[in-house]
């Protein structure tokens, strides 16, 4: 066994920090040749012209006031989603169940508005509304983060079960408090007296779900960069036993992360009900809870780069729906493009944290990563 | 008392569909454009049935058309028909029952366009002089349907493959829903029609379009149940399928499938959208009103049946379905004819149904008129929700 072994045709290392320009000049390339692969699929595959197909994209999110009125709803729904599981993430607990702890809230929302119509007032159910999505949705994280903290169970298969539960849950409800009797379907929620809405400011009906979703963006930034509890939620996401070195709970942390981060998703869930949609179905949140993950990892756990990564999601999902209805193609045809886009943008991200070297040049390198 | 209670509620729905009358002028055809929303796309029977006879009825008169597909039963639809105003359009049709509210609510935004919703309960109630519900008798196209099932099961019967008994049909159902109760009892009674001894079990999935469900209930009707034929209301294969793998005749829906099941396919009956799409564009390039609840029927090409597979149908189908056809066209037919059936054995001799859908689940409308269960009569949308003698239902139910 003296012969020597064959050297792989690629390596591939880690790269040292890289300066910004760096970054943003592979980011902007990846991008590039997204838009140039996607072209080629459109040209070869539907003979139109890629341009027009992009100029719809764009049309499609942001070519009235009301369409983009629309889109940065959008964007705020996924955003808030995403700034709720992101303490999670940052903890490395894979919270995938922000579809079911969202789901909760639109669930809790519903019942204040259908159940205490006739007894409170106004003001007063939107209260409750807010006290019980949040608990609701918290609940929904804290059984989880229970578990793993108190006996280790793998968070990842919890998180989605749980998913499951309030999926069924509000199938449950939804023929519970149908209309008309079998219908299945709830409809809009108190259509003639508007109780439990959420109030419009301004004229716009989506304006004060942005703003919210905006405060919560800035306070979670806050949270997790200034503030003790969120060091510490770094410290037990890098290593748990450096964390009990230094005097932290982990326990502590994980269940008060997860709470934070499940009770945001139940107030996510309150804006979809009581703020936009006024009706419960078990689509309601539509899979944000999932591209929340994207989302969240694009952005690095940045809550202020998730403004970015969320709305060209959103972006990417609006203009694409138009692009289906405007030049009859099917709507997997948008997200063929949505998904090529995706795939180099993430891609992008190897060649700023890795770098690939041929056989010749790997021989020379002293040390090696596989 | 109730006969005069129905003429009024009857003469209130002409009245406020003549109210609408008043203001709007003809629309030119080049400046029509009509907006259609749909709950998924080309991929499920249900919406496929629909974008095909907008696009059949749009070109044929040379209409503008801009069709969205995918969009839940929530604000989307809402966003999605402000957005199809911007656009442009001015005639807005909505495929999905959980899309009415959302109508509504930008009917009320927008005075100045149409809009129209298939399977909905509402128009005659809301008062809107812009919103309008559409459906059509289906329940006649199921008796038919019916017709067929209960020559198979003579056939089965004089074979000697089972015995007069044993003539049980089993029926996968969506939810236990008017539209649904209506459809199957329609459908049982065209079967009893021919096969006097037929009786039927039903299940339900609580989805309308849950192929795994689907097919699981159909197996579990033939397997279980000893359901010797099966006809379904849901919009997947689930049914046809497991009816082809187990042998046993199936009674279609929404469009044929004897390309997937050639051995055991009999008969389907679907609501053809066209003749709806050609009337409200017609509506709109005259001027004219558009009912608040319209219901399309056999005569005027709503209502169809597919071509009958003679490989698993009885001899002499095509024949008789003619025959029972021209007795509905005449009325020497009735399909709910109170003399044909009981109601925990006793005959049905009035009804009250809920045909105004205010969330108080009681019923307020004489229906019981003449002998007969006056379907679509009051709305366009199935009321029909009474659990007949001779069918099953799941237990607790």
């Amino acid at each position: 066994m003296n012969e020597k072994k064959r050297e792989p045709l690629l390596h591939i290392s880690k790269r040292p920090e890289m300066p910004w320009y760096y970054i943003w000049g592979v980011r902007i390339i990846s991008v590039v040749l997204a838009l140039l692969v996607c072209s080629v699929i459109c040209v070869v595959m539907t003979g139109e012209n890629p341009l027009s197909i992009y100029s719809t994209m764009i049309k499609g999110a942001f070519g009235s006031p009301r369409k983009t009125w629309v889109t940065f709803q959008d964007v705020a729904m996924l955003l808030i989603i995403s700034l709720a599981v992101t303490p999670a993430f940052k903890m490395k607990f894979w919270n995938l169940g922000g579809e079911g702890q969202a789901l909760m809230g639109c669930l809790a929302s519903a019942a204040c508005m259908i159940l205490l119509r006739d007894v409170l007032p106004n003001w007063a159910i939107i209260l409750c509304m807010i006290v019980a999505s949040t608990l609701a949705g918290a609940l929904w994280g804290l059984i989880p983060a229970v578990f793993k903290a108190k006996w280790n169970t793998n968070e990842t298969l919890f998180t989605l079960m749980m998913n499951y539960v309030a999926t069924q849950l509000v199938a449950y409800f939804c023929i519970f408090w149908e209309s008309p009797k079998g219908s299945g379907k709830i409809g809009i929620i108190n259509q003639s007296s508007e109780i439990g809405w959420l109030p419009v400011i301004g004229g716009q009906r989506y304006l004060l779900n942005i703003l919210v979703v905006a405060v919560i963006c800035v306070l979670m930034y806050l949270y997790l960069y200034y503030s003790k509890q969120g060091y510490e939620i770094s410290v037990v996401g890098e290593s748990q036993r450096t964390a009990q070195y230094v005097g932290i709970k982990v326990e502590k942390v994980i269940i008060r992360t997860m709470l934070i981060s499940s009770g945001i998703c139940g107030i996510a869930g309150m804006l979809l009900t009581a703020g936009t949609n006024h009706t419960l179905t078990t689509t309601l949140v539509d899979g944000r809870g999932f591209t929340a993950v994207m989302v969240s990892w694009l952005a690095k756990f940045n809550p202020l780069f998730m403004i970015l990564t969320s709305l060209l999601l959103v972006f990417l999902d609006r203009g694409a729906g138009d692009i289906s209805s405007k030049f009859g193609l099917n709507k997997s045809f948008s997200d063929i493009l949505t998904g090529v886009i995706l795939f180099f943008i993430i891609g992008s991200e190897f060649f700023i944290t890795y770098k690939i070297h041929l056989r010749k040049r790997a021989a020379k390198e002293v040390q090696l990563h596989v | 008392m109730k006969k005069f209670l129905a003429l009024v509620l009857a003469m209130l729905l002409c009245l406020s569909s003549v109210a609408a009358l008043a203001d709007r002028a003809p629309v030119a055809l080049e400046n029509l454009k009509v907006g259609f929303i749909f709950l998924h796309d080309e991929n499920s029977t249900y919406d496929l049935n629909f974008i095909n006879a907008a696009k059949e009825a749009c070109d044929k008169l040379g209409v503008a058309y801009v069709m969205k597909t995918n969009i839940p039963e929530g604000q989307e639809c809402y966003d999605t028909a402000a957005e199809l105003v911007d656009d442009g359009c001015n005639l807005i049709f909505a495929d999905s029952f959980g899309h009415e509210s959302f109508m509504i609510q930008a009917a009320k935004e927008f005075p100045e366009v149409e809009f129209c919703h298939a399977t909905g309960t509402k128009a005659h109630t809301e008062g809107l002089s812009n919103y309008h519900n559409a459906f059509a008798t289906i329940y006649e196209g199921r008796f038919l349907a019916g017709v067929a099932a209960g020559l198979k099961l003579n056939e089965m019967i004089e074979a000697g493959t089972i015995t007069p008994e044993q003539a049980k049909i089993g029926y996968v159902g969506a939810y236990p829903y008017a539209e649904v109760k209506s459809g199957y009892t329609s459908f049982f009674l065209g079967a009893r029609s021919i096969c006097p001894t037929a009786t039927m079990e039903v299940t339900f999935t609580y989805s309308w379009y849950d192929e795994a469900m689907e097919k699981e209930g159909a197996q579990m009707l033939i397997e279980q149940k000893d359901c010797v034929l099966i006809s379904q209301h849901a919009d997947s294969m689930g049914a046809p399928t497991a009816c082809e793998t187990a042998g046993v005749p199936n009674v279609s829906y929404n469009g044929s499938t004897v390309a997937a099941c050639p051995n055991t396919f009999i008969v389907s009956s679907r609501i053809n959208w066209a003749p709806y799409f050609e009337y409200i564009i017609g509506c709109m390039v005259n001027g004219e009103a558009i009912a608040a609840d319209w219901t399309g029927t056999i005569a005027d090409g709503s209502v169809e049946l597919s071509a009958v597979n003679e490989q698993a149908a009885a001899p002499g189908t095509v024949e008789k379905i003619e025959e029972v056809k021209a007795g509905l066209a005449d009325g020497t037919i009735k399909v709910y004819d109170t003399a044909t059936f009981t109601v925990a054995g006793a005959p049905l001799t009035s009804y009250l149904a809920d045909v105004d859908d205010m969330g108080d689940f009681v019923g307020e409308t004489e229906v019981v008129i003449d002998g007969e269960f006056a379907e679509s009569e009051f709305r366009s949308a199935p009321y029909f929700d009474i659990n007949i003698d001779g069918i099953t239902l799941p237990e607790g139910m």
